[in-house]
């Protein structure tokens, strides 16, 4: 055992790997937030609940057909994001041309009654699910122990958001996501269905939510508000980002995880409010964000 | 009008609305394979409406389109573009997300045909040397025209509807395009252009239709055009 700064090196490690766990979750979700802005010009509201439905899919599967935490991982976000694309279809397309409040009000009312139905069938106390047995038990690295599922979920996270951004920045079907936000008209008239990619595009980003859902299930509580606690941190990870930057979503929800640990070592006072304090710096500062492209 | 065979787009009694605004009150003119037909008029007559109502772009439209023989008048525009139109539009949409080359391989291939990138780079050197340039809209405005037309020459389209392409451009560039719309002619292209700049339309166009206030008022051929020089200086009031 050695001593940072005068704190010891586990306590020290410990918060920077709770840090980076938040931070996967916190990227994980602004990213498909970033991916949905972006391309629908829609503050989804209602990703926290979706996120809470991909936890709660996940235990459904479980005590309904006895499938596991893998075929869950699968299972769930398809699951979801269908919803999501019934949704988008239903609701969401007759949205587009008004101002973004519309949508924000429409999906925030979406996301109260999906809570209030999950509190309904399940109460609030909030439900187990256990860490599939694979990922069991940790590995001692000397400095700190470091529980196999969490470095899981830290892997799963940063292959999820590369592979989003890769996709988004440098394949053929990405450049036709970012013309089509910038123009969808010309788009659609060089033969592509944007309607349906913006569909897809929103059912794609509401099965990220509840990917990382199904992944937080053994972390945290299953509960009908596990994705309202959250996604007022992610909104602000979205903000400090820059609205609809993919790159922004995923570099500044892992480094706000990383800071938010780091405070609860050297400042834990300031724990809860400091991603709030640095968005309110980013705004007065850069108010497009820090990778945002219009200042 | 000498031409017998059954035109390659046949418009008739096109009309289009921007929300509340009646822009088109019956549009009727049609285009033969292989020829380029332009339409003058001054702005606001409604020829950029004309080209969006083709391409199933504005807020609603009624009449008829017919493009080799198919009614298109109930497509989406995704659909048309598949049919075999393309379109360019005036301010270029030249996509600042995407870099040159993406921007140049953007429009999918809808049907066989198109001509191949070193055909495209025959015709714009300049868009060869610029393909490692990071920003669509980093290049000049006469290089963005020619991004913008060479991306749709690949597609395998047949017609192309030209918004305004000298519009903005350097004298010498406007020579090139104009050269650039001979060639794809001789190379079988159906062209529907629109411009302002009746001089440079006479070095390319085979027939003008005359627009203004949404209607077509007035047609003839290119090699009417001296007889017509006058009521022309009238209709664009030049």
């Amino acid at each position: 055992m050695f001593e940072i700064f005068g704190i010891p090196s586990a306590a020290l490690f410990g918060q920077l790997l709770i840090g980076l766990i938040n931070g996967s979750f916190y990227a994980l979700l602004s990213l498909g937030l970033a991916v949905i802005f972006g391309m629908l010009n829609i503050i989804n509201f209602s990703h926290g609940a979706q996120y809470m439905m991909g936890a709660f899919t996940a235990y459904l599967i479980l005590q309904y057909s006895g499938l596991g935490y893998w075929p869950a991982l699968i299972i769930a976000p398809i699951i979801v994001g269908f919803t999501g694309i019934i949704v988008e279809r239903v609701f969401l397309q007759r949205l587009y041309k008004l101002d973004h409040l519309y949508g924000l009000l429409l999906t925030f009312g979406l996301a109260l009654i999906f809570e209030g139905v999950a509190r309904n069938y399940f109460g609030s106390a909030g439900l187990p699910y256990t860490v599939p047995e694979s990922l069991r038990g940790g590995q001692n690295l000397g400095f700190m122990f470091l529980p196999n599922y969490r470095a899981w979920v830290i892997a799963a996270s940063l292959v999820i958001c590369i592979g989003t951004w890769f996709v988004i920045e440098r394949t053929r079907l990405g450049a036709y996501l970012r013309a089509a936000t910038e123009n969808p008209t010309l788009v659609r008239a060089f033969g592509i269905n944007v309607p349906r990619m913006i569909t897809l595009t929103y059912g794609f980003g509401v099965a990220l939510a509840a990917f990382a859902g199904v992944m937080a299930a053994p972390i945290y509580n299953v509960s009908p508000q596990m994705g309202s606690e959250l996604i007022i941190v992610v909104f602000a990870v979205v903000v400090i980002g820059g609205m609809g930057s993919i790159l922004g979503a995923i570099v500044t929800g892992f480094g706000l995880g990383v800071i938010e640990g780091l405070t609860k070592v050297f400042f834990p006072e300031a724990s809860n409010t400091v991603i709030f304090v640095i968005m309110a710096i980013v705004l007065l500062v850069r108010p497009a964000g820090l990778f945002g492209r219009r200042a | 009008m000498l031409d017998q065979r059954a035109p390659l787009l046949a418009v008739m009694d096109l009309q289009a609305w921007y929300g509340e605004s009646h822009i088109l009150h019956g549009v009727t003119f049609d285009v033969h394979e292989g020829e380029v037909v332009t339409l003058l008029g001054r702005n606001g007559a409604g020829k950029t409406t004309t080209l969006k109502s083709i391409m199933g772009i504005v807020g609603h439209r009624t009449g008829s389109v017919r493009f080799e023989g198919d009614e298109l008048i109930a497509c989406t525009s995704n659909q048309i573009a598949r049919a075999g139109i393309a379109f360019c539009p005036e301010e270029r949409g030249v996509f600042s997300s995407l870099n040159v080359e993406e921007n140049l391989l953007l429009p999918p291939v809808i049907k066989p045909g198109g001509l191949p990138l070193d055909r495209i780079f025959d015709l714009f050197p300049n868009l060869k040397e610029r393909l490692g340039s990071s920003q669509g809209t980093k290049l000049s405005g006469g290089e963005q025209q020619m991004l913008a037309i060479g991306r749709i020459l690949r597609t395998g389209a047949r017609l192309l509807l030209l918004d305004e392409p000298t519009e903005g451009l350097a004298p010498v560039i406007i020579q090139q395009i104009g050269k650039t719309i001979r060639a794809l002619k001789e190379q079988g292209f159906t062209i529907l252009l629109v411009e302002q700049n009746f001089r440079f339309a006479s070095t390319v166009a085979d027939r003008y239709y005359v627009m203004e206030h949404g209607r077509i008022i007035d047609q003839f051929a290119n090699a009417e055009l001296d007889a017509n020089v006058e009521k022309l200086h009238d209709y664009l009031g030049v």
